[in-house]
């Protein structure tokens, strides 16, 4: 893995993989916005059931993200390695967006479901804090100009924040809540159809390789501008 | 509106968060292919391979 942690290596391998990573990734999208429609009605929830193959994809995806982000912050820290750095800032904005998208497309399913938009419950509330601790991420890599530092200060931030996951995960266990409980990476199997299953793990592979394709592009993206920087003051030099 | 637009009197909450979704998607798509786009501009202004 840290073989290919050299930024020229990292250029070359991820070069050749943007492009493949991202079609399949419009394929996977396409396909399953096509099932989406395609599947019947839900007969408790009606058409709101669609809601479902964009909230549940963008809310694993948003909690995956943040996952990368911490090992990424660890790596950074424990082998001070500019790489994981680079790679764990790019990712902090695609996380927040996906967090936010949960967030948004679960309220919409909310509202007609459960009768409310918002409810303060663990599912929904440790859900609001991981848009926070994204944005805090951000926020703080803003605020300090050294950039070691920076670094240094937004992963410590980025793995207090990791308690935040299993809180998620579980908040449908420990506490009561409108929220269900896992229907689908369960013991037993799923509990969903699979008119409903394949729509669904067909967004979820879209959303996931959606972002493995605008984070590699954010990494090669940083990557180039700090070498255009340097390039820059050795010219001034 | 009637059919499948009218998603079952659910329009309101469906087209919603799939326009919200697909815009946020699109929206994000755009502004880092642009910034890679960019980048690597201003590395061949200099002479530099990416």
């Amino acid at each position: 893995m840290l073989r290919y942690a050299n930024p020229a290596r990292f250029m070359t391998l991820s070069g050749t993989l943007v492009p493949w990573l991202g079609g399949i990734a419009l394929v996977a999208l396409a396909a399953g916005l096509y099932l989406s429609f395609a599947a019947p009605p839900d007969y408790q929830q009606g058409d709101t059931v669609r809601v479902m193959f964009i909230h549940v994809p963008a809310a694993w995806t948003a909690m995956m993200v943040y996952g990368l982000m911490a090992l990424a912050s660890l790596i950074g820290l424990v082998q001070r390695h500019p790489l994981a750095d680079v790679a764990a800032k790019s990712a902090a904005p695609l996380g927040a967006l996906f967090t936010a998208l949960g967030l948004i497309t679960g309220s919409l399913w909310g509202r007609p479901m459960w009768g409310t938009w918002w409810v303060w419950d663990g599912r929904l509330t440790s859900f609001l804090l991981l848009l926070f601790l994204y944005l805090g991420y951000i926020a703080l890599w803003n605020a300090i100009e050294d950039e070691t530092r920076a670094a240094r200060a937004a992963a410590i931030l980025a793995l207090v924040g990791a308690v935040n996951l299993p809180i998620i995960e579980f908040s449908v266990d420990w506490w009561t809540t409108l929220h269900q409980g896992e229907s689908i990476l369960r013991k037993g199997g799923p509990l969903i159809a699979s008119v409903y299953l394949w729509p669904l793990g067909l967004m979820a592979l879209g959303y996931t390789l959606l972002f493995f394709t605008l984070w590699l592009l954010r990494i090669r993206t940083e990557i180039m501008t700090r070498r255009a920087r340097s390039l820059m003051l050795a010219g001034e030099a | 509106m009637s059919g499948f637009w009218a998603m079952g009197d659910y329009a309101a909450y469906v087209w919603p968060a799939y326009g919200i979704s697909a815009a946020g998607l699109l929206i994000a798509a755009a502004l880092v292919l642009r910034a890679h786009a960019r980048a690597k501009a201003a590395l061949a202004r200099l002479g530099a391979k990416p």
